[in-house]
Protein backbone atom coordinates (compact mmCIF):
# COMPACT_ATOMS: atom_id res chain seq x y z
CA UNK A 1 0.00 0.00 0.00
CA UNK A 2 1.17 3.61 -0.88
CA UNK A 3 0.08 6.76 0.75
CA UNK A 4 -1.34 9.52 -1.47
CA UNK A 5 -2.06 13.61 -0.93
CA UNK A 6 -5.88 14.25 -1.07
CA UNK A 7 -5.87 17.84 -1.97
CA UNK A 8 -9.42 19.41 -2.02
CA UNK A 9 -9.67 22.43 -4.79
CA UNK A 10 -12.81 24.89 -4.87
CA UNK A 11 -14.08 28.23 -5.60
CA UNK A 12 -15.06 30.21 -3.05
CA UNK A 13 -18.42 30.99 -4.83
CA UNK A 14 -19.07 27.63 -5.23
CA UNK A 15 -18.60 26.87 -1.53
CA UNK A 16 -20.54 29.70 -0.52
CA UNK A 17 -22.95 27.95 -3.01
CA UNK A 18 -23.38 24.82 -1.40
CA UNK A 19 -24.00 25.94 2.04
CA UNK A 20 -26.06 28.77 0.65
CA UNK A 21 -28.90 27.76 2.86
CA UNK A 22 -29.42 26.18 5.98
CA UNK A 23 -31.05 23.10 4.07
CA UNK A 24 -27.83 23.20 1.67
CA UNK A 25 -25.30 23.37 4.03
CA UNK A 26 -27.09 20.35 6.30
CA UNK A 27 -26.55 18.09 3.19
CA UNK A 28 -22.95 19.39 2.71
CA UNK A 29 -22.02 18.34 6.01
CA UNK A 30 -24.08 15.13 6.17
CA UNK A 31 -22.02 14.20 2.52
CA UNK A 32 -18.31 15.02 3.53
CA UNK A 33 -19.32 13.20 6.93
CA UNK A 34 -20.40 10.26 5.63
CA UNK A 35 -17.76 10.47 2.65
CA UNK A 36 -15.02 10.47 5.49
CA UNK A 37 -16.78 7.38 7.47
CA UNK A 38 -16.43 5.65 4.80
CA UNK A 39 -13.12 6.30 3.99
CA UNK A 40 -12.23 5.18 7.76
CA UNK A 41 -14.92 2.26 7.52
CA UNK A 42 -12.61 0.75 4.94
CA UNK A 43 -9.59 1.58 6.56
CA UNK A 44 -8.43 3.69 3.82
CA UNK A 45 -7.96 7.13 5.80
CA UNK A 46 -4.63 7.17 6.91
CA UNK A 47 -4.83 10.85 8.01
CA UNK A 48 -8.04 12.35 8.00
CA UNK A 49 -5.84 15.86 7.42
CA UNK A 50 -6.58 19.84 8.10
CA UNK A 51 -9.17 22.50 6.80
CA UNK A 52 -7.29 25.38 5.52
CA UNK A 53 -8.15 29.41 5.45
CA UNK A 54 -8.77 30.49 2.41
CA UNK A 55 -6.71 33.37 2.78
CA UNK A 56 -3.09 33.87 3.64
CA UNK A 57 0.22 35.37 1.89
CA UNK A 58 2.41 33.64 -0.55
CA UNK A 59 6.06 34.93 -0.26
CA UNK A 60 7.59 34.69 -3.88
CA UNK A 61 10.61 34.75 -5.50
CA UNK A 62 14.64 36.17 -4.53
CA UNK A 63 13.56 38.93 -3.22
CA UNK A 64 10.98 37.25 -1.00
CA UNK A 65 7.94 39.66 -2.37
CA UNK A 66 5.26 39.39 0.36
CA UNK A 67 1.60 39.44 -1.64
CA UNK A 68 -1.78 38.64 -0.09
CA UNK A 69 -3.50 35.47 -1.16
CA UNK A 70 -5.76 33.95 -1.91
CA UNK A 71 -3.13 33.08 -4.34
CA UNK A 72 -2.62 34.97 -8.29
CA UNK A 73 -5.51 34.80 -10.02
CA UNK A 74 -6.08 30.68 -9.77
CA UNK A 75 -9.74 30.02 -8.84
CA UNK A 76 -9.23 27.15 -6.99
CA UNK A 77 -8.20 27.52 -3.99
CA UNK A 78 -7.03 24.18 -1.46
CA UNK A 79 -9.53 24.19 1.18
CA UNK A 80 -7.97 21.20 2.91
CA UNK A 81 -6.08 17.96 2.58
CA UNK A 82 -5.99 14.18 3.91
CA UNK A 83 -3.77 11.40 3.69
CA UNK A 84 -5.40 8.21 1.98
CA UNK A 85 -4.23 4.75 1.83
CA UNK A 86 -4.26 3.44 -1.85
CA UNK A 87 -2.52 0.11 -3.97
CA UNK A 88 -1.40 2.46 -6.54
CA UNK A 89 -2.40 5.91 -8.41
CA UNK A 90 -5.41 4.41 -10.18
CA UNK A 91 -7.23 2.99 -7.15
CA UNK A 92 -6.40 6.69 -5.32
CA UNK A 93 -8.16 8.46 -8.21
CA UNK A 94 -11.03 5.84 -8.20
CA UNK A 95 -11.36 7.00 -4.28
CA UNK A 96 -11.19 10.44 -4.73
CA UNK A 97 -13.94 10.03 -7.77
CA UNK A 98 -16.42 10.17 -4.42
CA UNK A 99 -15.63 12.99 -2.88
CA UNK A 100 -18.49 16.18 -2.31
CA UNK A 101 -15.91 18.69 -3.59
CA UNK A 102 -16.65 17.38 -7.05
CA UNK A 103 -20.57 17.85 -6.26
CA UNK A 104 -19.41 21.63 -6.00
CA UNK A 105 -17.85 21.83 -9.53
CA UNK A 106 -14.49 21.66 -7.41
CA UNK A 107 -11.33 19.14 -8.19
CA UNK A 108 -9.21 16.66 -5.94
CA UNK A 109 -5.67 16.49 -6.78
CA UNK A 110 -4.18 13.32 -6.08
CA UNK A 111 -0.51 13.35 -5.77
CA UNK A 112 1.61 10.12 -4.27
CA UNK A 113 3.62 10.91 -1.21
CA UNK A 114 7.45 10.11 -2.09
CA UNK A 115 8.92 7.29 0.02
CA UNK A 116 12.39 6.88 1.10
CA UNK A 117 12.74 3.46 0.41
CA UNK A 118 12.28 2.64 -3.42
CA UNK B 1 -20.96 12.75 16.62
CA UNK B 2 -23.45 13.55 13.74
CA UNK B 3 -25.31 16.73 12.53
CA UNK B 4 -28.73 17.41 14.33
CA UNK B 5 -31.75 17.21 11.76
CA UNK B 6 -32.45 20.57 10.69
CA UNK B 7 -29.39 21.87 12.84
CA UNK B 8 -28.71 24.32 10.34
CA UNK B 9 -32.13 25.79 9.80
CA UNK B 10 -32.63 25.95 13.34
CA UNK B 11 -29.34 28.28 14.13
CA UNK B 12 -30.28 29.89 11.25
CA UNK B 13 -33.06 31.95 12.74
CA UNK B 14 -31.73 32.15 15.68
CA UNK B 15 -28.67 33.26 14.29
CA UNK B 16 -30.62 36.16 12.05
CA UNK B 17 -32.48 37.57 14.60
CA UNK B 18 -29.19 37.98 16.75
CA UNK B 19 -27.40 39.52 13.93
CA UNK B 20 -30.06 41.87 13.16
CA UNK B 21 -30.68 42.94 16.72
CA UNK B 22 -27.28 44.27 16.36
CA UNK B 23 -26.96 45.44 12.54
CA UNK B 24 -30.29 47.02 12.63
CA UNK B 25 -33.25 45.96 10.53
CA UNK B 26 -32.36 47.82 7.35
CA UNK B 27 -29.18 45.34 7.40
CA UNK B 28 -30.77 41.87 6.97
CA UNK B 29 -28.63 41.04 4.46
CA UNK B 30 -25.49 41.75 6.12
CA UNK B 31 -26.81 39.38 9.33
CA UNK B 32 -28.08 37.10 6.35
CA UNK B 33 -24.29 37.20 4.99
CA UNK B 34 -22.85 36.52 8.43
CA UNK B 35 -24.86 33.49 8.99
CA UNK B 36 -24.13 32.15 5.72
CA UNK B 37 -20.07 32.32 6.66
CA UNK B 38 -20.30 31.07 9.79
CA UNK B 39 -22.24 28.28 7.93
CA UNK B 40 -19.23 27.96 5.64
CA UNK B 41 -16.75 27.82 8.52
CA UNK B 42 -18.91 25.36 9.94
CA UNK B 43 -18.70 22.98 6.98
CA UNK B 44 -14.80 23.33 6.29
CA UNK B 45 -13.65 22.52 10.09
CA UNK B 46 -16.07 20.30 11.33
CA UNK B 47 -15.56 17.75 8.24
CA UNK B 48 -12.39 17.92 9.46
CA UNK B 49 -12.18 18.00 13.23
CA UNK B 50 -15.72 16.31 13.88
CA UNK B 51 -19.06 18.04 15.15
CA UNK B 52 -17.99 19.85 18.11
CA UNK B 53 -20.12 19.04 21.01
CA UNK B 54 -22.25 22.04 21.19
CA UNK B 55 -22.82 22.54 17.13
CA UNK B 56 -25.47 25.60 18.46
CA UNK B 57 -22.41 27.40 20.71
CA UNK B 58 -19.59 26.85 18.22
CA UNK B 59 -21.76 28.46 15.33
CA UNK B 60 -22.91 31.37 17.66
CA UNK B 61 -19.27 32.12 18.68
CA UNK B 62 -18.79 31.86 15.36
CA UNK B 63 -21.38 34.28 13.98
CA UNK B 64 -20.23 35.89 17.01
CA UNK B 65 -16.68 37.19 16.38
CA UNK B 66 -17.81 37.57 12.43
CA UNK B 67 -19.98 40.32 14.02
CA UNK B 68 -17.25 41.89 15.76
CA UNK B 69 -14.96 41.98 12.69
CA UNK B 70 -17.76 43.70 10.72
CA UNK B 71 -18.89 45.62 13.64
CA UNK B 72 -15.02 47.11 13.78
CA UNK B 73 -14.64 47.52 10.13
CA UNK B 74 -17.43 49.18 9.16
CA UNK B 75 -18.39 51.14 12.07
CA UNK B 76 -17.50 54.57 9.95
CA UNK B 77 -19.08 53.61 7.01
CA UNK B 78 -22.35 51.79 8.19
CA UNK B 79 -24.79 52.62 10.83
CA UNK B 80 -26.34 50.01 12.77
CA UNK B 81 -28.54 49.34 15.22
CA UNK B 82 -29.85 53.01 16.37
CA UNK B 83 -30.37 51.98 19.90
CA UNK B 84 -26.94 50.09 20.12
CA UNK B 85 -25.31 52.72 17.88
CA UNK B 86 -23.25 54.80 20.95
CA UNK B 87 -21.74 51.72 22.86
CA UNK B 88 -20.75 49.82 19.28
CA UNK B 89 -18.91 53.15 18.40
CA UNK B 90 -16.57 52.60 21.01
CA UNK B 91 -14.37 49.83 21.64
CA UNK B 92 -14.59 50.06 25.18
CA UNK B 93 -18.38 49.11 25.07
CA UNK B 94 -18.03 46.96 21.54
CA UNK B 95 -17.14 43.66 23.15
CA UNK B 96 -19.58 43.88 26.04
CA UNK B 97 -22.31 45.00 24.26
CA UNK B 98 -22.03 42.31 21.49
CA UNK B 99 -21.44 39.57 24.79
CA UNK B 100 -24.86 40.50 26.07
CA UNK B 101 -26.79 40.26 22.84
CA UNK B 102 -25.68 36.65 22.40
CA UNK B 103 -26.97 35.44 26.15
CA UNK B 104 -29.75 33.27 26.23
CA UNK B 105 -32.64 35.54 27.35
CA UNK B 106 -31.42 38.68 24.75
CA UNK B 107 -31.37 35.64 22.18
CA UNK B 108 -34.67 34.77 23.11
CA UNK B 109 -36.01 38.85 22.89
CA UNK B 110 -34.39 38.98 19.43
CA UNK B 111 -36.04 36.10 17.65
CA UNK B 112 -39.35 37.64 19.30
CA UNK B 113 -38.57 40.84 17.80
CA UNK B 114 -38.41 39.57 14.78
CA UNK B 115 -41.41 37.88 14.74
CA UNK B 116 -43.16 40.85 15.57
CA UNK B 117 -41.67 42.69 12.95
CA UNK B 118 -42.34 39.96 10.24
CA UNK B 119 -45.77 41.12 10.99
CA UNK B 120 -45.47 44.84 9.54
CA UNK B 121 -48.91 46.34 8.72
CA UNK B 122 -48.06 46.87 5.10
CA UNK B 123 -47.36 43.44 4.45
CA UNK B 124 -50.39 41.52 3.08
CA UNK B 125 -51.05 38.28 5.51
CA UNK B 126 -49.49 35.34 3.43
CA UNK B 127 -46.57 37.50 3.28
CA UNK B 128 -45.67 37.77 6.85
CA UNK B 129 -46.84 34.29 7.38
CA UNK B 130 -43.69 33.41 4.67
CA UNK B 131 -41.45 36.01 5.91
CA UNK B 132 -41.90 33.88 9.90
CA UNK B 133 -40.85 30.85 8.07
CA UNK B 134 -38.25 32.56 5.82
CA UNK B 135 -36.53 34.35 8.33
CA UNK B 136 -37.10 32.72 11.66
CA UNK B 137 -37.15 29.08 10.73
CA UNK B 138 -34.36 29.32 8.11
CA UNK B 139 -36.83 28.02 5.49
CA UNK B 140 -34.80 28.79 2.42
CA UNK B 141 -37.05 30.50 -0.63
CA UNK B 142 -37.57 27.17 -2.66
CA UNK B 143 -38.75 25.96 0.88
CA UNK B 144 -41.05 28.62 1.59
CA UNK B 145 -42.43 28.37 -2.27
CA UNK B 146 -43.03 24.80 -1.61
CA UNK B 147 -44.88 25.13 2.00
CA UNK B 148 -47.01 27.43 0.16
CA UNK B 149 -47.39 25.71 -3.22
CA UNK B 150 -46.41 28.63 -4.64
CA UNK B 151 -44.01 29.25 -7.47
CA UNK B 152 -40.48 29.62 -6.64
CA UNK B 153 -39.90 32.66 -8.43
CA UNK B 154 -43.06 34.71 -7.16
CA UNK B 155 -42.38 33.83 -3.46
CA UNK B 156 -38.53 35.09 -4.43
CA UNK B 157 -39.89 38.60 -5.14
CA UNK B 158 -42.60 38.33 -2.85
CA UNK B 159 -40.05 37.87 -0.08
CA UNK B 160 -37.16 40.40 -1.64
CA UNK B 161 -40.09 43.01 -1.70
CA UNK B 162 -41.07 42.18 2.06
CA UNK B 163 -37.52 42.55 3.47
CA UNK B 164 -37.59 46.23 1.86
CA UNK B 165 -40.54 46.99 3.23
CA UNK B 166 -38.73 45.73 6.92
CA UNK B 167 -35.61 47.71 5.88
CA UNK B 168 -37.80 50.58 5.61
CA UNK B 169 -38.84 50.36 9.45
CA UNK B 170 -36.61 52.57 11.73
CA UNK B 171 -35.73 50.05 13.93
CA UNK B 172 -36.38 46.39 14.71
CA UNK B 173 -39.63 45.99 16.75
CA UNK B 174 -39.24 46.98 20.68
CA UNK B 175 -40.85 44.52 23.31
CA UNK B 176 -40.11 47.02 25.83
CA UNK B 177 -43.30 49.24 24.41
CA UNK B 178 -46.00 47.40 26.39
CA UNK B 179 -49.13 48.75 24.04
CA UNK B 180 -46.89 48.21 20.85
CA UNK B 181 -46.90 44.28 21.85
CA UNK B 182 -50.15 44.41 23.49
CA UNK B 183 -51.65 45.30 19.86
CA UNK B 184 -49.34 43.63 17.55
CA UNK B 185 -49.82 40.32 19.15
CA UNK B 186 -53.09 39.32 18.06
CA UNK B 187 -51.25 39.63 14.23
CA UNK B 188 -48.75 37.22 15.88
CA UNK B 189 -50.97 34.56 17.06
CA UNK B 190 -53.21 34.55 14.14
CA UNK B 191 -49.63 34.00 11.55
CA UNK B 192 -48.59 31.01 14.04
CA UNK B 193 -51.96 29.76 13.97
CA UNK B 194 -52.00 29.97 9.85
CA UNK B 195 -48.38 28.44 9.66
CA UNK B 196 -49.51 25.75 11.41
CA UNK B 197 -52.62 25.24 9.10
CA UNK B 198 -50.81 25.49 6.42
CA UNK B 199 -49.10 22.17 7.74
CA UNK B 200 -51.88 20.76 9.16
CA UNK B 201 -54.48 21.40 6.34
CA UNK B 202 -52.43 22.62 3.78
CA UNK B 203 -52.96 21.42 0.37
CA UNK B 204 -50.97 19.20 0.22
CA UNK B 205 -51.16 16.49 3.21
CA UNK B 206 -48.39 14.26 2.29
CA UNK B 207 -45.12 15.93 1.90
CA UNK B 208 -42.81 15.51 5.25
CA UNK B 209 -42.33 19.21 5.35
CA UNK B 210 -46.04 19.55 6.31
CA UNK B 211 -45.00 18.71 9.77
CA UNK B 212 -42.44 20.33 9.91
CA UNK B 213 -44.41 23.37 9.65
CA UNK B 214 -46.21 22.37 12.22
CA UNK B 215 -42.93 21.90 14.57
CA UNK B 216 -42.30 25.51 14.14
CA UNK B 217 -45.52 27.03 14.80
CA UNK B 218 -45.26 25.29 18.02
CA UNK B 219 -41.86 26.07 18.94
CA UNK B 220 -42.23 30.03 17.59
CA UNK B 221 -45.59 29.63 20.75
CA UNK B 222 -43.68 28.65 22.94
CA UNK B 223 -40.75 31.00 22.16
CA UNK B 224 -44.01 33.71 22.70
CA UNK B 225 -45.00 31.99 26.04
CA UNK B 226 -41.11 32.58 27.51
CA UNK B 227 -41.80 36.02 27.65
CA UNK B 228 -43.92 37.91 30.15
CA UNK B 229 -45.29 40.39 28.15
CA UNK B 230 -46.04 37.94 25.34
CA UNK B 231 -47.24 34.67 27.51
CA UNK B 232 -51.04 35.88 27.32
CA UNK B 233 -54.23 33.92 28.20
CA UNK B 234 -54.58 34.04 24.01
CA UNK B 235 -51.38 32.97 23.61
CA UNK B 236 -51.74 29.95 26.02
CA UNK B 237 -55.00 29.03 24.25
CA UNK B 238 -53.13 28.79 21.26
CA UNK B 239 -50.62 26.44 22.82
CA UNK B 240 -53.47 24.47 23.75
CA UNK B 241 -55.06 24.26 20.65
CA UNK B 242 -51.67 23.24 18.29
CA UNK B 243 -50.76 20.55 20.96
CA UNK B 244 -54.11 19.27 20.55
CA UNK B 245 -53.95 18.95 17.05
CA UNK B 246 -50.10 17.91 16.69
CA UNK B 247 -50.95 15.17 18.87
CA UNK B 248 -53.15 13.88 16.39
CA UNK B 249 -50.87 14.11 13.58
CA UNK B 250 -49.53 10.30 13.70
CA UNK B 251 -52.92 9.59 12.90
CA UNK B 252 -54.01 11.33 10.09
CA UNK B 253 -52.29 9.39 7.27
CA UNK B 254 -52.09 5.77 6.79
CA UNK B 255 -48.89 3.77 5.50
CA UNK B 256 -50.10 5.07 1.55
CA UNK B 257 -50.52 8.52 2.55
CA UNK B 258 -53.64 8.36 2.38
CA UNK B 259 -56.02 10.86 4.92
CA UNK B 260 -57.76 8.79 8.27
CA UNK B 261 -61.07 10.52 9.51
CA UNK B 262 -60.53 11.66 12.41
CA UNK B 263 -63.78 9.04 13.53
CA UNK B 264 -61.36 6.10 12.00
CA UNK B 265 -58.25 7.27 13.58
CA UNK B 266 -56.09 4.54 15.95
CA UNK B 267 -56.25 7.21 18.86
CA UNK B 268 -53.61 5.14 20.63
CA UNK B 269 -50.89 6.32 18.19
CA UNK B 270 -52.02 10.11 19.56
CA UNK B 271 -49.32 11.52 21.23
CA UNK B 272 -50.74 11.72 25.24
CA UNK B 273 -47.51 13.30 26.52
CA UNK B 274 -48.72 16.06 24.06
CA UNK B 275 -52.36 15.93 24.63
CA UNK B 276 -51.35 16.80 28.61
CA UNK B 277 -49.60 19.59 27.25
CA UNK B 278 -52.71 20.76 25.90
CA UNK B 279 -55.01 20.18 28.47
CA UNK B 280 -52.18 22.04 30.66
CA UNK B 281 -52.08 25.25 28.20
CA UNK B 282 -55.88 25.14 28.61
CA UNK B 283 -56.37 25.67 32.05
CA UNK B 284 -52.83 28.70 32.03
CA UNK B 285 -55.28 30.00 28.87
CA UNK B 286 -58.76 30.43 31.47
CA UNK B 287 -55.81 33.00 33.27
CA UNK B 288 -58.17 36.03 32.26
CA UNK B 289 -61.42 37.40 31.02
CA UNK B 290 -60.95 37.37 27.65
CA UNK B 291 -62.47 34.64 25.54
CA UNK B 292 -60.90 34.32 22.46
CA UNK B 293 -61.72 31.57 19.43
CA UNK B 294 -58.30 30.55 20.14
CA UNK B 295 -59.99 29.09 23.47
CA UNK B 296 -62.78 27.80 21.70
CA UNK B 297 -61.33 26.13 19.44
CA UNK B 298 -58.85 24.38 21.95
CA UNK B 299 -61.62 23.52 24.45
CA UNK B 300 -63.17 21.76 20.88
CA UNK B 301 -60.01 20.02 20.21
CA UNK B 302 -59.74 19.35 24.04
CA UNK B 303 -62.87 17.43 24.01
CA UNK B 304 -61.65 15.53 20.71
CA UNK B 305 -58.61 14.35 22.09
CA UNK B 306 -59.97 13.21 25.68
CA UNK B 307 -62.41 10.85 23.93
CA UNK B 308 -61.00 7.51 24.11
CA UNK B 309 -63.17 6.67 20.76
CA UNK B 310 -65.53 8.12 18.61
CA UNK B 311 -68.55 6.80 20.28
CA UNK B 312 -67.11 8.58 23.52
CA UNK B 313 -66.40 12.30 22.16
CA UNK B 314 -69.06 14.66 23.83
CA UNK B 315 -70.47 15.64 21.02
CA UNK B 316 -73.46 18.00 22.87
CA UNK B 317 -70.29 19.68 24.28
CA UNK B 318 -69.14 20.44 21.01
CA UNK B 319 -72.08 21.64 19.80
CA UNK B 320 -72.38 24.02 22.12
CA UNK B 321 -69.14 25.52 21.84
CA UNK B 322 -69.11 25.70 18.39
CA UNK B 323 -71.96 28.38 19.47
CA UNK B 324 -69.84 30.12 21.59
CA UNK B 325 -67.48 30.35 18.34
CA UNK B 326 -70.11 31.66 15.87
CA UNK B 327 -70.79 34.40 18.61
CA UNK B 328 -67.55 35.33 19.23
CA UNK B 329 -66.36 34.47 15.23
CA UNK B 330 -68.73 33.71 13.00
CA UNK B 331 -68.01 32.22 9.59
CA UNK B 332 -69.74 29.84 7.38
CA UNK B 333 -66.59 27.37 8.08
CA UNK B 334 -67.80 27.43 11.59
CA UNK B 335 -71.27 27.07 10.84
CA UNK B 336 -70.44 24.04 8.91
CA UNK B 337 -68.45 22.57 11.44
CA UNK B 338 -71.54 22.91 14.04
CA UNK B 339 -74.02 21.62 11.33
CA UNK B 340 -71.54 18.19 11.96
CA UNK B 341 -70.93 18.72 15.33
CA UNK B 342 -75.34 18.78 15.31
CA UNK B 343 -75.77 15.54 12.76
CA UNK B 344 -73.41 13.48 14.80
CA UNK B 345 -75.59 14.86 18.26
CA UNK B 346 -78.68 14.22 16.56
CA UNK B 347 -78.80 12.38 13.26
CA UNK B 348 -78.06 13.67 9.40
CA UNK B 349 -81.37 14.90 8.99
CA UNK B 350 -80.75 17.71 11.41
CA UNK B 351 -77.19 17.97 9.89
CA UNK B 352 -78.66 19.22 6.35
CA UNK B 353 -81.28 21.25 8.17
CA UNK B 354 -78.39 23.24 9.88
CA UNK B 355 -76.04 23.20 6.47
CA UNK B 356 -79.29 24.56 4.33
CA UNK B 357 -80.14 27.35 6.92
CA UNK B 358 -75.94 28.52 6.97
CA UNK B 359 -75.59 32.37 6.11
CA UNK B 360 -73.52 33.39 3.38
CA UNK B 361 -73.60 29.75 2.32
CA UNK B 362 -72.05 30.87 -1.39
CA UNK B 363 -68.96 31.60 0.27
CA UNK B 364 -68.57 27.98 0.57
CA UNK B 365 -69.14 27.28 -2.75
CA UNK B 366 -65.68 26.55 -4.07
CA UNK B 367 -65.01 24.57 -0.74
CA UNK B 368 -65.27 20.63 -1.36
CA UNK B 369 -66.54 20.02 2.40
CA UNK B 370 -69.37 21.58 1.93
CA UNK B 371 -70.39 19.16 -0.77
CA UNK B 372 -68.49 16.22 1.03
CA UNK B 373 -70.83 17.03 4.42
CA UNK B 374 -73.99 17.30 2.21
CA UNK B 375 -73.28 14.22 0.69
CA UNK B 376 -72.58 11.99 3.38
CA UNK B 377 -75.69 13.41 4.92
CA UNK B 378 -77.46 11.90 2.21
CA UNK B 379 -76.01 9.04 2.01
CA UNK B 380 -76.46 8.25 5.81
CA UNK B 381 -80.19 8.95 4.49
CA UNK B 382 -79.91 5.93 1.46
CA UNK B 383 -80.54 8.65 -0.68
CA UNK B 384 -77.90 7.65 -2.75
CA UNK B 385 -78.61 9.83 -5.93
CA UNK B 386 -77.97 12.81 -4.22
CA UNK B 387 -75.39 11.54 -2.38
CA UNK B 388 -73.36 10.59 -5.38
CA UNK B 389 -74.53 14.26 -7.22
CA UNK B 390 -72.83 15.94 -4.32
CA UNK B 391 -69.50 13.34 -3.70
CA UNK B 392 -68.95 13.89 -7.44
CA UNK B 393 -69.24 17.97 -6.85
CA UNK B 394 -66.82 18.31 -4.35
CA UNK B 395 -64.73 15.83 -6.40
CA UNK B 396 -64.29 18.45 -8.98
CA UNK B 397 -63.25 20.69 -6.20
CA UNK B 398 -60.71 18.56 -4.63
CA UNK B 399 -57.03 20.95 -4.30
CA UNK B 400 -55.01 17.85 -4.32
CA UNK B 401 -54.36 13.85 -4.66
CA UNK B 402 -55.06 12.96 -1.12
CA UNK B 403 -58.64 14.89 -1.33
CA UNK B 404 -59.48 13.12 -4.64
CA UNK B 405 -58.38 9.75 -3.46
CA UNK B 406 -60.62 10.65 -0.75
CA UNK B 407 -63.84 11.49 -2.45
CA UNK B 408 -63.51 8.70 -4.63
CA UNK B 409 -63.79 6.37 -2.20
CA UNK B 410 -66.88 8.01 -0.98
CA UNK B 411 -68.33 7.79 -4.48
CA UNK B 412 -67.32 4.41 -4.90
CA UNK B 413 -69.92 3.76 -1.39
CA UNK B 414 -72.83 5.06 -2.81
CA UNK B 415 -72.44 3.20 -5.95
CA UNK B 416 -71.72 -0.35 -5.61
CA UNK B 417 -74.24 -1.48 -2.96
CA UNK B 418 -76.71 0.38 -1.95
CA UNK B 419 -78.69 -1.98 0.03
CA UNK B 420 -75.53 -1.23 2.63
CA UNK B 421 -76.72 2.21 3.40
CA UNK B 422 -79.86 1.35 3.22
CA UNK B 423 -79.74 -0.71 6.39
CA UNK B 424 -77.75 2.13 8.06
CA UNK B 425 -79.58 3.75 11.21
CA UNK B 426 -80.35 7.69 10.26
CA UNK B 427 -79.15 8.23 14.14
CA UNK B 428 -75.57 9.70 14.63
CA UNK B 429 -72.84 9.56 11.98
CA UNK B 430 -70.33 7.78 13.26
CA UNK B 431 -67.09 6.52 11.09
CA UNK B 432 -68.33 8.84 8.40
CA UNK B 433 -66.19 11.17 6.09
CA UNK B 434 -67.63 13.81 8.42
CA UNK B 435 -64.44 12.71 10.49
CA UNK B 436 -62.59 14.80 8.11
CA UNK B 437 -64.66 17.36 8.04
CA UNK B 438 -64.70 17.63 12.00
CA UNK B 439 -61.03 18.26 11.47
CA UNK B 440 -61.58 21.20 9.63
CA UNK B 441 -59.65 24.49 10.14
CA UNK B 442 -62.15 27.11 11.65
CA UNK B 443 -60.55 30.13 10.17
CA UNK B 444 -57.61 29.78 6.69
CA UNK B 445 -56.87 32.35 4.28
CA UNK B 446 -56.36 31.67 0.32
CA UNK B 447 -59.55 29.96 0.13
CA UNK B 448 -62.83 31.62 -1.13
CA UNK B 449 -63.81 31.14 2.56
CA UNK B 450 -60.74 32.49 4.32
CA UNK B 451 -61.93 35.12 6.63
CA UNK B 452 -59.40 37.19 4.95
CA UNK B 453 -62.60 37.14 2.57
CA UNK B 454 -64.54 38.94 5.00
CA UNK B 455 -63.56 41.56 7.53
CA UNK B 456 -63.63 39.73 10.39
CA UNK B 457 -59.41 40.12 11.29
CA UNK B 458 -58.56 42.15 13.93
CA UNK B 459 -56.36 44.74 11.64
CA UNK B 460 -54.28 45.65 14.41
CA UNK B 461 -51.86 48.75 14.44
Amino acid sequence: MREFALLYRSTREAHQEAMGSPAKAQQSMTKWRAWFKELTDKGQLKNLGQPLERVGKVVGGKKKTVTDGPFAESKDVIGGFSIIEARDLEQAAQIASGCPVLDIGGSVEVRPVMQMNL
Amino acid sequence: MDVEEHLFRHEAGRLVAVLTRLFGIHNLALAEDVVQDAFCRALETWKFHGVPKNPSAWLMTTAKHRALDVLRREGTARKFAPELQRLLESEWTLTPVVDQVFETGALKDAQLRVMFSCLHPQLPEETQVALVLHLLCGFAIDETAAAFLKNRAAMAKRIVRAKKTLAQSKQLFDLAGAGEVVARLPAVLRALYLLFNEGYHGASAESAVRAELCEEALRLVHLLLEHPLTATPAAHALAALLNFHAARLPGRLDAEGNLILLIDQDRSCWDTGQIREGHRQLELSAAGTELTAYHVEAAIAGLHAQARCAEETDWGGIVSLYDTLMSIQPSPVVALNRAIALAQRDGPARGLEEIARIRDRQRLIQYPFLFTAVGEFELRLGRLVQARKSFQAALRLARNPTETRFLQGRLRSCGTDPSRHRRLPSGPVVGSALGRACDLPSRGYGEAIGSRAGSDRPRVE
